[in-house]
């Protein structure tokens, strides 16, 4: 392993390499679809996949383009992403806070989160069929737990400090909870809020198996219907390229608080 | 008035199962208007004096009394300058010295009025929307005092108050303090572990056994103060120079040496 040294890299370096990991996949899967040692119809080249990925963008397929089936599935993620901040935080923070909360909801909490998001798509079908509830239940079974885990530790773990002068200040408990309490959380909640972000965008093709019409994750199963496997392929390099985005952009946000903050 | 006063106070911490005496038969007043500093060995139980005093800990016999009343609890009436700060890093200067004005319910005028003369006071003008991470050392100490005097308590307990600046930053926030209190005279209960520091800033001086501590003795300052003419001088360096000050001094840090012995 070349960076298993601890000398550190410089960032182009670091990038080279990334890239070079890319370039490697790259060519042995081109060598294999090329040299047919797969079928190509079920292993299409890298390029296939990228020309069906592009065609996407224009053609609609499954009653819908590319951008069309991830605005609808963003919908979906939305909805659900938000539902779990807006209940994971403030409970999170709650348990984090009133000792007898956390008492009350842990052992719950501890059984339910091993159930995988994939694994409430039945319960999900069962009790939304088609609408749009199914699948923001399946993603808020994703993103759930990490938001509440977050804010849970931030409000636990809180420097006793704070919590000290904003009672030797007079401070009362609604207050210390929404001024200081809250604040001090924040890096924290922000960490919770990526890996339930991460979490909720990796459930969101278990969440659309049971949608009737677009979606990413739509779109997938009818490529598979089709046995188009550049389709089905096309619908995996957008879920990457789209969680991927995401990603940046709560790391960018993590990283603008904790500057503000002065922590880093 | 509002003096601090401490009657037969026992304290003991529970560690591993075995109760641990800190604190053994404390009885000391600080009368009104009076400073009085706290040395000790490390370990003595001299943070634990303060944070008894302040309401955080309940003695475990014997009372801690500030202004007449039984201290149970946290209060604004007591106001704590912490060692590390204990600045709230996502409140401005400004917002982390009027919180505690806020939690009294004052008018904002009243509130905006007072913050605008501790700021000044403290030197901190051109500074009210900056950050605490933002500020030097030096700095902080200057607004979590004013933080403290803001509130206009009736007394003011500091934690090593300037255990975590550097030299030079020290001196002038020591002689700083000094200036403040002739303007605006205070019933001050602090901790150092610098001799030359209790004897520059108190009244009177307390020594502390080591672990359990007791008082050991109180020696009074303020005669020899008065009697030498300390207040004539403008700096710090020049009262250190003084005979009397060498002399009281010695004989605190003798005293405080025999205990330091004996732990080893």
């Amino acid at each position: 392993m070349a960076t298993s040294h601890k000398v550190p890299l410089a960032r182009r370096e670091a990038f080279l390499l990334g890239v070079l990991g890319l370039c490697c996949f790259l060519g042995i899967w081109t060598a294999i679809a090329q040299l047919h040692l797969a079928s190509p119809q079920f292993l299409p080249t890298p390029y296939a996949v990228l020309a069906r990925a592009i065609h996407l963008v224009s053609e609609p397929f499954a009653g819908a383009t590319l951008p069309l089936h991830l605005l609808r599935s963003l919908e979906r993620y939305g909805y659900g992403v938000m539902l779990a901040a807006l209940l994971g935080v403030p409970l999170g923070l709650g348990m984090g806070w009133y000792g007898w909360l956390d008492h009350v909801i842990t052992p719950l909490f501890d059984a339910l989160r091993f159930i995988a998001p994939i694994a409430w798509v039945p319960f999900a079908a069962l009790w939304f069929g088609t609408g749009i509830g199914g699948p923001i239940l399946i993603i808020f079974a994703g993103a759930f737990p990490p938001c509440l885990i977050g804010a849970y530790r931030g409000a636990r773990f809180v420097d006793a400090k704070y919590v000290e002068a904003a009672r030797m200040l007079g401070s009362g408990g609604v207050r210390t909870l929404i001024e200081v309490l809250l604040p001090a959380s924040v890096p924290s909640i922000i960490a919770g809020l990526r890996v339930g972000a991460g979490l909720g965008w990796q459930s969101l093709v278990g969440a659309e198996l049971i949608v009737a019409s677009a979606g990413v994750g739509y779109l997938m199963v009818q490529g598979q219907s089709n046995v188009s496997t550049p389709t089905v392929m096309a619908g995996m390099l957008a879920i990457g390229a789209v969680g991927l985005l995401i990603d940046v952009l709560l790391r960018a946000a993590e990283s603008l608080v904790r500057r503000r903050r002065g922590l880093t | 008035m509002s003096a601090i006063v401490f009657e037969g106070v026992h304290k003991s911490f529970q560690r591993e199962g075995k109760w641990l005496p800190a604190l053994e038969d404390v009885s000391l007043t600080v009368a009104d208007k009076e400073v009085v500093a706290l040395v000790g060995p490390s370990g003595c139980g001299k943070t634990t004096c303060l944070r008894l005093a302040a309401g955080f800990d309940a003695p475990s016999s014997g009372r801690v009394m500030v202004g007449g009343r039984v201290v149970t609890s946290p209060g604004p009436d007591r106001a704590v300058v912490f060692q590390q700060f204990a600045l709230f890093p996502w409140k401005s200067v400004v917002g982390n010295i009027e919180f505690g004005l806020r939690n009294k319910g004052l008018a904002t005028d009243v509130r905006l009025d007072r913050v605008a003369r501790v700021i000044k006071l403290m030197g901190l003008e051109g500074y009210e929307t900056a950050f605490p991470h933002q500020l030097s050392g030096g700095m902080q100490q200057r607004v979590a005092i004013a933080r403290a005097y803001v509130l206009d308590p009736d007394a003011l307990l500091m934690d090593e108050p300037f255990g975590a600046l550097d030299a030079q930053t020290r001196v002038i926030m020591q002689e700083e303090l000094v200036r403040i209190a002739r303007v605006n005279p205070r019933t001050v209960l602090f901790i150092t572990h610098a001799v030359d520091e209790a004897v520059y800033l108190a009244d009177r001086v307390a020594v502390m056994t080591r672990r359990p501590g007791r008082i050991k003795e109180v020696v009074d300052v303020r005669s020899v103060r008065a009697a030498e003419g300390w207040n004539d001088l403008e700096r710090i360096e020049e009262v250190m120079d003084l005979a009397s000050f060498v002399h009281v001094r010695t004989h605190i840090w003798r005293s405080l040496r025999d205990e330091k012995g004996s732990a080893n």
